[in-house]
């Protein structure tokens, strides 16, 4: 027995969808079920993912649930901030590996735009513990800003290696049509942007966008009757890390990444070296770089060479984000993983258009929740 | 005796540490010690999770401490964009623990340094708020 992935679909990810967050989960669910031979009805179990505090719904997976026509079957809701559609994914697994269901639908998905700015500003200082770390004005560029610093300090990173990574992402963007932003930006233009939270600048963080994603799972003797190309989830690694910056032991990397990691690898039977193609949680540049580390595609302190060496580029050692990832696509947080998902079974399929990795055979998605909070790792393969 | 005065912007009011708030007023910032592990909490804890023990002591901090990583954000969250640039500073206490919080107006960012000694001190805001803030020794 084994669990596959047989369906993606993602919306695209943009500023303002104009939409509800069901219509909005309907085209990333129809996006999914498009190429495959699946009708909604034959789905035993849905888990849906977002941040609720981004939702003016109250348990929104009921309501998806109906509008997708999933009702009566069971439906849940997961939540791990940024990762929360990873964390269905994980969810979807154990249903599927228990002989609890058959084929279950993750569908993540974030309307940022749903509440204000104002409100959104509001929210942004309690992602930290908001007793004691909030009231000095915490934010999340903040907390990984002091995290590049640490790395900067520990290891000699530059600024100009954390700039690389968003030129590599607007490169790869501009093949992306579900990406928010489809240009390409230029070393000069990311070390003159304004400063958000020394060292990092404007096109160091990630965007706030409206998307979802969707991600339709079956155990393996189910997955042929639906597809010629499932793909296998080979390795699945969860953890966690303290929320408060005071309890960190790391302040260059994020353990959470790394125990995931060891985890997914352990259960894929792999090493980091034969990892094809990978996309990384990366919400702000130092996210990707620290991944690079974390993972295992470099050793620790050396992410700033692989990026400066073009090894994580299309033809390179590891190909990383070569969908532009969240620095380009944007970041609907519930959606997100799923998004990454999407990217690497689309690569596994053949089905990557110009930024196909050709043969690609492992992949591997890396996606936070948090500043370091939830790290999740998945292992895919053809 | 609650707990709401503390910080520019406070989302709690009841905890079990709020005499926390009291001692900083006095002019000292306290730390919880597990009377039977011996372990030091700070940010102070009423319960230590290595052996369930509720029996804290209140220990002051001296305050001297190191400077582990930083940032100067110019970009805030509600509540502080009037304040902006500010320095968020971690650092380790020479008692082990780490404190969060802000750099003190007077450092220029240009001398702020990794490793650099500051002081940690309580420091009365506005409104009749309190809080602590790290200074230059």
């Amino acid at each position: 027995m084994g669990v596959t992935i047989v369906g993606v679909g993602q919306t695209p990810f943009q500023r303002n969808c104009g939409i509800n967050i069901r219509e909005l989960c309907f085209e990333a669910f129809k996006d999914a079920l498009e190429d495959i031979n699946l009708t909604p009805k034959e789905i035993d179990a849905s888990v849906i993912c977002s941040a609720p505090e981004y939702d003016k719904q109250r348990s929104p997976a009921g309501l998806i649930s109906e509008y997708l026509g999933l009702a009566p079957k069971p439906t849940f809701y997961a939540e791990s901030l940024c990762s929360s559609s990873s964390t269905g994914v994980r969810v979807g697994y154990s249903f599927l590996e228990s002989g609890l269901h058959e084929i279950v639908a993750v569908i993540g998905f974030q309307k940022m735009s749903e509440i204000s700015s104002a409100e959104a500003q509001e929210r942004m200082g309690r992602g930290a513990d908001i007793q004691w770390e909030s009231p000095f004005g915490t934010m999340m560029p903040a907390g990984y800003a002091m995290l590049a610093r640490s790395h900067m300090k520990k290891y000699g990173t530059t600024e100009e290696q954390l700039a690389k990574i968003k030129v590599k992402s607007g490169k790869y963007a501009l093949a992306n049509p579900l990406a928010m932003f489809r240009r390409e930006i230029t070393l000069e233009d990311c070390l003159n942007a304004r400063v958000i939270a020394s060292p990092l600048k404007m096109f160091d963080c990630c965007a706030n966008a409206d998307g979802a994603s969707c991600i339709i799972m079956a155990r393996e003797e189910k997955a042929r009757k639906i597809t010629d190309t499932p793909v296998k989830v080979a390795g699945i690694g969860a953890a966690s890390d303290t929320l408060s910056t005071t309890s960190r032991a790391n302040l260059a990397g994020l353990d959470c990444a790394i125990q995931a990691g060891k985890q997914a690898y352990k259960m894929a039977r792999i090493e980091p070296k034969d990892v094809d193609v990978a996309e990384v949680h990366d919400c702000f540049s130092i996210a990707e770089l620290m991944a690079y580390e974390n993972l295992g595609f470099c050793k620790p302190g050396e992410g700033g060479k692989l990026i400066e060496d073009s090894q994580t580029y299309l033809g390179g050692k590891i190909p990383v984000n070569i969908d532009g990832g969240l620095l380009s696509k944007g970041h609907p947080i519930g959606a997100t993983g799923g998004s990454q998902i999407r990217t690497i079974v689309n690569q596994l399929q053949g089905k990557a258009g110009k930024t196909q990795v050709s043969g690609a055979e492992i992949g591997l998605v890396h996606n936070i929740g948090g500043i370091g909070l939830y790290g999740n790792v998945t292992i895919l393969k053809r | 005796m609650s707990f709401e005065k503390f910080g520019k912007i406070g989302f709690i009011s009841e905890t079990k540490v709020a005499s926390f708030v009291k001692h900083l007023e006095d002019g000292k910032i306290m730390a919880t010690r597990c009377s039977r592990c011996g372990k030091l909490y700070f940010p102070p804890r009423a319960d230590c999770p290595d052996d369930l023990s509720t029996d804290m002591k209140w220990q002051q901090l001296s305050g001297r401490c190191k400077l582990l990583t930083y940032t100067t954000a110019y970009f805030a969250p509600t509540g502080f964009r009037d304040d902006v640039p500010y320095t968020i500073g971690l650092v380790e206490c020479e008692e082990g623990v780490k404190v969060y919080a802000l750099l003190s107006k007077q450092i220029d960012e240009k001398e702020i340094r990794i490793g650099m000694n500051l002081q940690a001190t309580p420091l009365r805001l506005s409104d009749n708020r309190i809080t602590y803030e790290l200074k230059k020794c």
